[in-house]
């Protein structure tokens, strides 16, 4: 069954079509990718997709419900969790605080219960912490959980970001280029990681990337877009082998080289 | 008077209350543009135009008279010192600030704006100024309604600074590097635009528009008061949000319009001058909640 | 200077240490008034009145980063319908305190609740020319008294005994305070407090998380709103008269003052912007009218040299 669901979906500004007709599905449970070259409307697709944009035209489907026009916070609450291309913690509040962001819209207490700490509110907060922190042990970082997020490594401040995102309880999960900025071991960290992540917490996993060797190892379905429109769909190996995506991807590559 | 006299007489005072608001809000409008600062102390800096008038008038006075030849020396100079006021604030206040949370670099404006109107009320004890000037009151009567040539003299050199701004902006090179940094101030950087320069530029224009609207005020109203620029840079910014914030035709559309609603505003039955401020800043708030972008302005990306 | 405030830092870390240092200084605090003038008294409840204020402003400017620029409305707010509830119609002092609670919190929807979305520059601009439309308000009705306010306001009793002398409102202010203080600790360590926080550090990231950014912003409104007009309807009995002129835009740049010099966000902080911004005109007498603009530079020197304000910045 299609978890994610997106038909004809466009996006313009001010005369400039970013996305044209877009269509794909992603399977739950299963690893989906995005991919295409520079400036071809990935993370466009994907602020469309988590409500940071209003799209011009289309329709997105998740889990069964519309999600066109609604708010970034309710569409994270119905269940869509993702990570930023660009790293973006709370940079002055620990390890665990940051992930304590994901809980939010998971709990409820309010001004009045906070301030006369119920019996509610304290269990609630007991949760949370809980629920956090089991979290951060799954991506391995439990051991700087009281650490400032700005004073981590880039790789583990990544991770960081992922842990919030779990925190979330999301039943699909977008990642943003997350191979960016790593290097070769980080990379192979990610691999086993997202793996682990669909596997032990049946999440399912859509991501944007850059990183063709990534995409293709843990991809189970690649959805190809350029100039804003989806040129290719397949798994690793019908893409690998599809003439307009070496045209349009790998033919690119070799410009910059030269 | 019938209902046309009184419309026509609204015209005329819309007209003169909203060239005064339009080259604040032109000030308010450019610095915004190029650096999206709000610049709170601008009204202030109207104000200051005003007292820097005021002294030097008091000093030409002696050789060449307080009638509009001083009038116009006085507000040259004071344009001059006010422009460079502008300038020494953006250097020492809002340079190193550039990089800071928005939170802090507003804070900070606020702070130079409690600066400029203190320090002026330290030194004149808070008390009204007269600006005495030597202009009569001849003027031409236009069926009931009329007006006086001071008045009219006013609204058209302020019309005149707007062209002139205009054109400036538009036709010449430092004009088209404003909008450029406006658009995109790294590209600048690297195109070998001195940005800081044009930067500084646009401060000194604002401010000395500003200086300018403070001195015609000054001789418009006959009294100065540390404290006139507050509400004006209120409006000022209203008109600016009003014509679409950044642009400078807005700034000039924003601030004529906001006159000569004020104007007629206060004619509507239950609207009587005490409530003014009142529609104003209620025009304000509703528009910043419904149109942000004002008449003019450009359309952003629409966020969720 | 950087030396001493680190060893006391260090010093303050256990609670052990820092619940011995409140305990100290509330007992200093009770004790003022066996050892003190009158005008000390007077001066002191002036303090406590700042520091919930300041307060109150806090949770909005500190916690959840929003400038605002009209505070004193809220303060107004609570101050006039305390005044208008007993003069005019002749209701207890302490029933008005729930109905002007109301009043502010609606207040702060009324003007929060379509502007929180704007712009932070926006929101700043639009906050002072509300503060603005409810000072003319007031002074353009007739219940409100005009121009010249309300005079002759009614001073509370509570068990039969009348608070009409300064030391009583001491006590009365300093219970604020104290109350100020522990609310707003208690809202800085949750769940609430720690939102403000995500959408103060970067809203788009605590949007993704599942916040309501516009939701938690507006919480952070109405309660500061609160803490304003709870303060208001104290001030207004301890003053018996209000006028329009208390509310002026100077008085909300004066709290923000306070919350700026101790350091946004910091609840010690903020208490010692308070008391600088209460006692420093007291010591300084002979500048006169020059006082605001040695305010004014010295805020301006705080944001550009130390913007995290007096009090030293936690340390991880």
């Amino acid at each position: 069954m299609a978890l994610l669901e997106v038909n004809n979906l466009a996006l313009s500004f001010a005369g400039l079509h970013v996305i044209k007709e877009l269509s794909f599905t992603v399977e739950e449970g299963s690893i989906a990718s995005l991919i295409g070259p520079n400036g071809a409307g990935k993370t466009s697709v994907f602020n469309c997709l988590t409500g940071f944009y209003k799209p011009t035209g289309g329709d997105i489907t998740f889990n069964t419900k519309s999600i066109v026009a609604k708010k970034p916070h309710k569409i994270t609450q119905m269940g869509m969790a993702r990570t930023f291309q660009n790293l973006r913690l709370f940079k002055s509040m620990s390890v665990l605080e940051n992930v304590m962001s994901g809980m939010h819209c998971r709990s409820k207490a309010g001004p009045v219960g906070s301030v006369l700490r119920t019996a509610a509110q304290q269990r609630e907060e007991a949760e949370i912490k809980e629920f956090c922190e089991t979290c951060l042990k799954f991506v391995g970082l439990l051991d700087a959980r009281d650490r400032i997020a700005s004073n981590l490594a880039y790789g583990d401040q990544r991770r960081v970001e992922w842990a919030r995102a779990l925190a979330t309880q999301p039943k699909l999960l977008l990642l943003d280029e997350p191979a960016a900025g790593l290097n070769h071991d980080e990379k192979q960290q990610l691999i086993e990681l997202i793996n682990k992540i669909r596997d032990e917490l049946t999440i399912t996993i859509f991501l944007i990337e850059h990183d063709m060797g990534l995409v293709m190892k843990v991809s189970e379905k690649i959805t190809v877009i350029d100039y804003g429109e989806k040129i290719a769909q397949g798994n690793a190996e019908e893409i690998q082998n599809n003439p307009k995506v070496i045209e349009a991807y790998l033919g690119k590559e070799e410009d910059e080289i030269g | 008077m019938s209902i046309q006299d009184i419309l026509l007489q609204q015209l005329a005072n819309g007209l003169i209350l909203g060239s005064f608001y339009a080259l604040v809000a032109l000030g308010y409008t450019m610095v915004y543009g190029i650096i999206k600062l709000l610049n709170f102390a601008h009204g202030d800096l109207y104000m200051l135009g005003a007292f820097v008038g005021f002294i030097a008038l008091s000093f030409l006075s002696d050789y060449i008279g307080d009638g509009w030849a001083g009038i116009v020396c006085s507000m040259v100079l004071s344009m001059i010192a006010v422009g460079l006021l502008g300038v020494l604030i953006q250097r020492i206040a809002y340079v190193p600030m550039l990089s800071a949370p928005r939170l802090s670099i507003l804070i900070t404006a606020l702070a130079v704006s409690m600066v400029l109107y203190n320090g002026v009320m330290a030194f004149t004890d808070g008390q009204y100024l007269a600006f005495t000037t030597d202009l009569n009151y001849e003027g031409v009567q236009l069926g009931n309604v009329f007006v006086t040539n001071t008045q009219m003299v006013l609204v058209g050199s302020s019309l005149l600074l707007m062209i002139v701004l205009y054109l400036f902006v538009h036709k010449t090179l430092y004009g088209k590097a404003m909008r450029a940094i406006a658009i995109d101030q790294d590209a600048c950087r690297l195109m070998g635009i001195n940005v800081n320069k044009i930067i500084a530029l646009t401060f000194f224009i604002g401010s000395s528009l500003a200086a300018a609207a403070g001195v015609m005020a000054g001789t418009y109203y006959g009294s100065i008061h540390f404290f006139m620029g507050f509400i004006i840079g209120l409006k000022a910014f209203t008109a600016a949000v009003i014509g679409g914030i950044g642009s400078i035709p807005g700034a000039m559309l924003g601030g004529l319009l906001l006159g000569l609603l004020e104007a007629f505003g206060t004619q509507i039955p239950f609207i009587g001058t005490e409530w003014k401020d009142v529609f104003s800043f209620g025009i304000l708030i509703l528009l910043l909640v419904f149109k942000p972008t004002g008449i003019l302005g450009k359309t952003e990306i629409e966020r969720m | 200077m950087a030396n001493f405030s680190d060893t006391l830092g260090e010093w303050l870390r256990p609670q052990k240490n820092r619940m011995f240092i409140l305990l100290v200084l509330a007992a200093i605090a009770m004790l003022i008034p066996l050892a003190s003038s009158n005008y000390v008294l007077e001066v002191m409840t002036n303090v406590w009145f700042y520091v919930m204020l300041c307060l109150g402003l806090n949770i909005v400017v500190g916690y959840a980063g929003l400038l605002d620029l009209g505070y004193a409305a809220f303060f107004a707010v609570g101050a006039y319908t305390t005044g208008i509830l007993t003069s005019h119609f002749g209701v207890n002092f302490w029933l008005t305190i729930p109905v002007a609670v109301c009043c502010s919190a609606c207040a702060g929807l009324l003007i929060g609740g379509p502007t929180l979305r704007l712009r932070s520059d926006y929101l700043a601009i639009v906050t002072l020319g509300f503060g603005e439309i409810v000072r003319i308000v007031a002074r353009n009705l007739e219940i409100t008294g005009g121009a010249s306010g309300l005079i002759g306001i009614e001073r509370p009793s509570i068990f039969g005994f009348q608070l009409n002398q300064i030391v009583h409102f001491y006590y009365v202010f300093l219970l604020l305070a104290i109350l100020a203080c522990f609310v707003s600790y208690r809202l800085q360590h949750s769940r609430m407090g720690r939102a403000w926080q995500y959408v103060r550090e970067d809203e788009d990231a605590a949007e993704a998380m599942g916040i309501n950014r516009v939701a938690v912003k507006l919480y952070a409104y109405v309660i500061g709103a609160i803490f304003g007009g709870v303060a208001g309807c104290f001030f207004a009995v301890k003053m018996t008269a209000i006028s329009p002129e208390t509310f002026m835009f100077q008085q909300s740049v004066l709290i923000l003052l306070g919350v700026v010099l101790g350091g946004m966000g910091k609840i010690p902080g903020v208490i010692i912007g308070a008391f600088a911004l209460v006692l420093f005109p007291e010591v300084f007498r002979g500048l006169g009218s020059m006082r605001m603009l040695v305010f004014a530079i010295v805020m301006l020197i705080i944001m550009l040299y130390r913007p995290e304000g007096i009090w030293p910045a936690k340390k991880s």
